[in-house]
C-alpha cells in the first residue's frame, strides 16, 4: 500500500500543528465557534449529539496493521474503549473532547493517518472496492487512481469551498461492488483494444434525492485522469446550485441541465484544462503503482477441508474468490447477532491488526457494508484464522445477509436523526437468527438509515428502512428493491409507516413472501423484480 | 439602480497587495456595464456572473475585483483561476467576506490584493499566506511562478 | 418549562443550565422562562457553555426533568444501545424514559 514521503508527511504534521494552534485560540475565546467550526471540520471533528466527534480518513478503505493498531489504541486512550467503521470507509469516534483533538491528530500523523477532508463542502475521502488487488475479476488494481485523486483533492485552492460535499469513488471491475453508481462522481477503470482508460459517471447520490450517475465519458485515457476530474468539479463549483442546501449536490445539477448539456461543458472545460498542464507527471502515476504489487504469494492447498459445518458454513459466505488459486479474501464480521454494526472495541481492532500480520501480508481493508476484509489469505490458513475470528466474537458467518445489516448510527449518536437505527438491526438480526431463516433467505441486504440524510444507504437496500418523526415518535418506512452492485436501483417505498413493532413484523412478512414465491436460485431482490410490488403491499397492508 | 461610482472597492480598502504597479484609482463596473464601455478597465465580478465574457477585453482590464459575499461560496475562486488561465495579467482583488483561512488558496488561485469587509490581524495574514511550502497540485500560482507541485518536485520534473 | 442545554466546550459534555452552573444531570435543570437569550448569550460569551439552546421539558411528579423531544432524551441519558456508557446505567427504566 502507499507510504507517505517526506512531502506527504510534512504536509500532515502542518495540519496537525495548524489546528492545534486553532483549537488552543477557540479554548481561549480568540475564536467564536462560528469561526472555528469551518476549521474543525476540514479535520473531521463534529459537534454531535453526546460530544464531540472524530471522523478519521481510512483512503480507499486501506490500512496496515500498525494503523488498525494506532485506531485502537486512540479508541483506549481518548474515547471509550471503540470506534465505528463508516458506510464510506472511515471511522469515527464518539466521545472525543476538544482539548484532546490535537493530540489525537498527531497520533494519528505518526502512522500516516489523518482527519482531513472528512467534513465540510469539500472533495471527501474516495472510497473503492474492499476487495481491489486480491479480486479476480478485476482490469487491474484501481487503488493507484484512487491514491493519486486523493493528493490532486487535498487542499485543493478551487475546491475548498464547493456547494456541497463530495464523494468519488474508483473501481476497476464489471460488478461494483463499492456503490460506484451512487457517488458524486464514480469511475470505472477498463479496457478498450488493450488501453486502460476511465468511465466516468456523474451526478449519482443518496440523501434526500436518490439518483443513479449517468455515464459521461465512456473512455478517459489515463494520463488525463486527473484533468478530466478538474474539469467535472471545476463545472459543479461554477453552476452547482447554492440557494439551497439540499439542491446542492452535483446530482442535482446534473439532472437539471441533463446530461447531455452537463457533458458538453465539462468537456469544453477539459479541452481548455488540457492545454493549463493540470495533470501531474505520469511518472508520479507509475511511483504509487509501485506501491501496489503483488506481495509474495505463495503456492499452496487449492481446496478447502469442509468437514466442519460452521467452518464451511463460514467459508462460503465470508470468503471471496482471490486471482490467485492458492488464497482467499476474507470478511471479518463486525455484526455480531444483535451486535451493533460497524462498532470494534480497541482490542479487537488490535486483534485484527495481528491478523492481518500473520494471515494477511499486513494488510486490512474496511468496507462501506461496516465489515473488515483480510485482502490476501492463504486457503490452508483458513481454519487457523477462523477459528481465532470465531472465540473473538468476529467470525458471524453471514456476509450479505438479512444479518449483515447497515445501520446508520440512527439517534442514538446522531444529531441529524429523527429515530433510532441500531435497536431495529439488532431486533432484527436477533429474530431471524432465532427463527433459522437467515440461512434460508441468502443474499439479502437490509439497510437502515435513522433520517433522509441516508447515511445507512437505505435507497440501495433490497430492503430498505428510513427513520423518520411523526408526531414526535419514531416512525418507520420500508422500501423494496433498492441495489448499489453492478444492477444498481434504487428502492421503492411500499405505503405507509410502521412503529419498531410494527416494522420488524413487515420485514417478516416480505421475507416470508419471498420465501414463498421464490423461483430457483432467485435472489430477494430478484423475486421482488420479477413480482413487482403489488404483491408486497398486499402482504403487507392487505 | 447602482450608480458605477457606487460600486467596488477603493485602494484604501485594500489591505494586501502582492504588486508594484500603480492601483486604479476609481470604481470598478459590472460586467454587463463591462461588456458595453469599451473604456472600462476596472471590473467587479459577482459570483453568478461568468469570467469568461471578460476573456476578449482581458488586455485592456488593469483591476478585476470578484466578490465573496459569504466566505463558503467558492464561486469567484474557479473565475480566478479561469482569467488567469486565459493570460489576466491585471490586479486580481479578493473583496467581501475574506477571512484568514482562504487567504493562502486565494493566493493559489491568482488573487494577488485583498480588500476584506472586516480588517484582518496582520500576524495571522502573514502566517497564512506562508501556509503551503508544498502544493499537491496545479493553479494559478504554479502556472504564474514557475512554483512547481510536489508531483513535478518529485520527478525534477515542471514549471 | 423551558430550560437550556448545551456541549462542554473543552469536553464536549451535554450539559444542562442549573440557575448557576451547567451541569450533566437533567433533573438539575431550571426553568428559565423569558430570560434564555439572556442567560445564553453571557454563558456563551464566558465560555463556560457552548452552542447553547433553548427546549421545552416538563417536570415530572416524581422530580425528574423531561426534554420534550427524544433527541434530547437521548442527549441526557446517553446512547440507548449500550446502557455502560450512559448516566444510569444500573437504571432498567432509564431506557422506558427516553423513550
Amino acid at each position: 500500500m502507499y507510504a507517505y514521503d517526506r512531502y506527504d508527511q510534512a504536509m500532515v504534521d502542518a495540519r496537525v500543528a495548524e489546528f492545534r494552534d486553532q483549537a488552543r485560540r477557540r479554548l481561549e475565546g480568540k475564536l467564536t465557534e462560528d469561526q472555528f467550526k469551518p476549521l474543525r471540520l476540514m479535520n473531521g471533528l463534529y459537534l454531535q449529539l453526546h460530544a464531540y466527534m472524530l471522523r478519521v480518513a481510512i483512503p480507499y478503505g486501506t490500512l496496515n496493521s500498525r494503523q488498525m493498531t494506532m485506531l485502537g489504541d486512540i479508541a483506549d486512550r481518548y474515547d471509550r474503549g471503540y470506534g465505528h467503521f463508516t458506510t464510506r470507509q472511515n471511522i469515527q469516534y464518539n466521545w472525543i473532547k476538544l482539548e484532546d483533538a490535537a493530540d489525537i491528530l498527531a497520533d494519528l500523523a505518526t502512522v500516516e493517518m489523518h482527519a482531513i477532508q472528512t467534513s465540510g463542502n469539500c472533495i471527501r475521502n474516495i472510497s473503492s472496492d474492499h476487495f481491489a488487488g486480491a479480486a479476480h475479476d478485476e482490469v487491474t488494481d484501481p487503488r493507484p487512481y484512487a491514491e493519486l485523486l486523493r493528493q490532486w483533492s487535498s487542499f485543493h485552492p478551487e475546491f475548498s469551498y464547493l456547494p456541497r460535499k463530495f464523494k468519488i469513488c474508483v473501481i476497476a471491475s464489471e460488478r461494483d461492488r463499492a456503490a460506484m453508481r451512487l457517488h458524486d462522481i464514480g469511475i470505472r477503470i477498463v479496457e478498450r483494444d488493450g488501453e486502460p482508460g476511465a468511465q466516468f459517471f456523474v451526478g449519482g447520490g443518496m440523501g434526500r434525492t436518490p439518483m443513479i450517475a449517468p455515464m459521461v465519458r465512456d473512455f478517459v485515457p489515463l494520463d488525463h485522469l486527473v484533468t478530466y476530474a478538474e474539469a467535472c468539479l471545476r463545472v459543479y463549483n461554477r453552476y452547482g446550485r447554492r440557494d439551497n442546501k439540499y439542491k446542492a449536490r452535483i446530482k442535482i445539477l446534473v439532472h437539471e441541465l441533463g446530461a447531455e448539456e452537463y457533458t458538453r461543458q465539462v468537456e469544453e472545460e477539459f479541452a481548455h484544462l488540457i492545454d493549463q498542464g493540470v495533470e501531474p507527471p505520469f511518472a508520479e502515476l507509475e511511483r504509487i503503482r509501485a506501491y501496489f504489487g503483488d506481495p509474495p504469494f505463495d503456492d499452496g492447498p487449492k481446496t478447502i477441508d469442509r468437514s466442519d459445518p460452521d467452518f464451511a458454513v463460514w467459508v462460503d459466505r465470508n470468503t471471496h474468490r482471490h486471482k490467485h488459486d492458492a488464497y482467499v479474501s476474507a470478511v471479518i464480521s463486525l455484526k455480531p447477532v444483535g451486535g451493533i454494526p460497524g462498532d470494534a472495541t480497541g482490542e479487537q481492532m488490535r486483534l485484527m491488526a495481528r491478523l492481518a500480520r500473520e494471515f494477511s501480508f499486513d494488510e486490512i481493508r474496511v468496507m462501506h457494508t461496516q465489515n473488515v476484509v483480510l485482502p490476501h489469505v492463504r486457503i490452508c490458513d483458513l481454519p487457523k484464522l477462523w477459528a481465532q475470528l470465531h472465540e473473538a466474537g468476529l467470525g458471524a458467518p453471514n456476509m450479505d445477509t438479512i444479518e449483515d445489516i447497515i445501520a446508520c448510527p440512527g439517534l442514538d449518536y446522531c444529531s441529524l436523526a429523527n429515530a433510532r437505527s441500531i435497536p431495529l438491526a439488532q431486533r432484527i438480526s436477533e429474530r431471524f437468527d432465532k427463527s433459522g431463516k437467515t440461512e434460508r433467505l441468502g443474499e439479502l441486504k437490509l439497510k437502515i438509515s435513522g433520517c433522509i440524510n441516508a447515511c445507512g444507504h437505505h435507497h440501495a437496500g433490497h430492503i430498505g428502512i428510513l427513520g423518520v418523526d411523526r408526531k414526535g415518535k419514531e416512525n418507520y418506512q420500508l422500501s423494496l428493491g433498492g441495489s448499489e452492485a453492478e444492477d444498481v436501483s434504487l428502492a421503492k417505498i411500499t405505503g405507509p409507516g410502521f412503529d419498531e413493532d410494527g416494522v420488524i413484523e413487515a420485514v417478516e412478512k416480505v421475507t416470508d413472501l419471498y420465501l414463498a414465491q421464490r423461483t430457483e436460485n432467485e435472489r430477494f431482490i430478484d423475486t421482488y423484480r420479477r413480482l413487482g410490488m403489488e404483491p408486497f403491499k398486499e402482504a403487507l397492508y392487505g | 439602480m447602482v450608480e458605477p461610482t457606487d460600486f467596488g472597492t477603493s485602494p484604501d480598502d485594500v489591505q494586501f497587495r502582492f504588486r508594484d504597479d500603480e492601483r486604479v484609482d476609481h470604481a470598478a463596473v459590472t460586467v454587463d456595464s463591462a461588456l458595453d464601455q469599451t473604456n472600462a478597465n476596472a471590473v467587479r465580478i459577482e459570483p453568478s456572473d461568468d469570467a469568461r465574457l471578460l476573456i476578449p477585453f482581458l488586455d485592456r482590464i488593469a483591476l478585476v475585483e470578484i466578490n465573496f459575499p459569504a466566505f463558503t461560496d467558492g464561486r469567484g475562486y474557479s473565475a480566478a483561476r479561469i482569467l488567469r488561465e486565459a493570460g489576466y495579467e491585471g490586479e486580481l482583488r479578493a473583496v467581501g467576506d475574506v477571512l484568514i483561512d482562504q487567504l493562502s488558496h486565494m493566493r493559489r488561485c491568482g488573487f494577488d490584493s485583498f480588500a476584506p469587509d472586516k480588517v484582518l490581524d496582520e500576524e495571522d495574514a502573514k502566517r497564512a499566506f506562508a501556509t503551503w511550502e508544498n502544493v499537491y497540485q496545479v493553479a494559478a500560482d504554479t502556472s504564474l511562478t514557475g512554483r512547481r507541485t510536489i508531483a513535478q518536485k518529485r520527478h525534477g520534473a515542471g514549471a | 418549562m423551558k430550560i437550556l442545554t448545551g456541549n462542554d466546550l473543552r469536553t464536549g459534555a451535554v450539559v444542562w443550565w442549573t440557575g448557576e452552573f451547567w451541569s450533566s444531570r437533567v433533573d438539575e435543570a431550571v426553568d428559565v422562562g423569558d430570560r434564555a437569550e439572556e442567560i445564553m448569550a453571557a454563558e456563551e460569551a464566558a465560555r463556560r457553555v457552548n452552542v447553547p439552546y433553548a427546549i421545552e421539558a416538563t417536570r415530572e411528579a416524581d422530580g425528574h426533568v423531561r426534554p420534550a423531544h427524544i433527541k434530547d432524551r437521548v442527549r441526557a441519558l446517553g446512547p440507548t444501545v449500550r446502557p455502560d456508557l450512559t448516566l444510569k446505567p444500573q437504571d432498567p427504566e432509564a431506557l422506558d424514559w427516553v423513550i
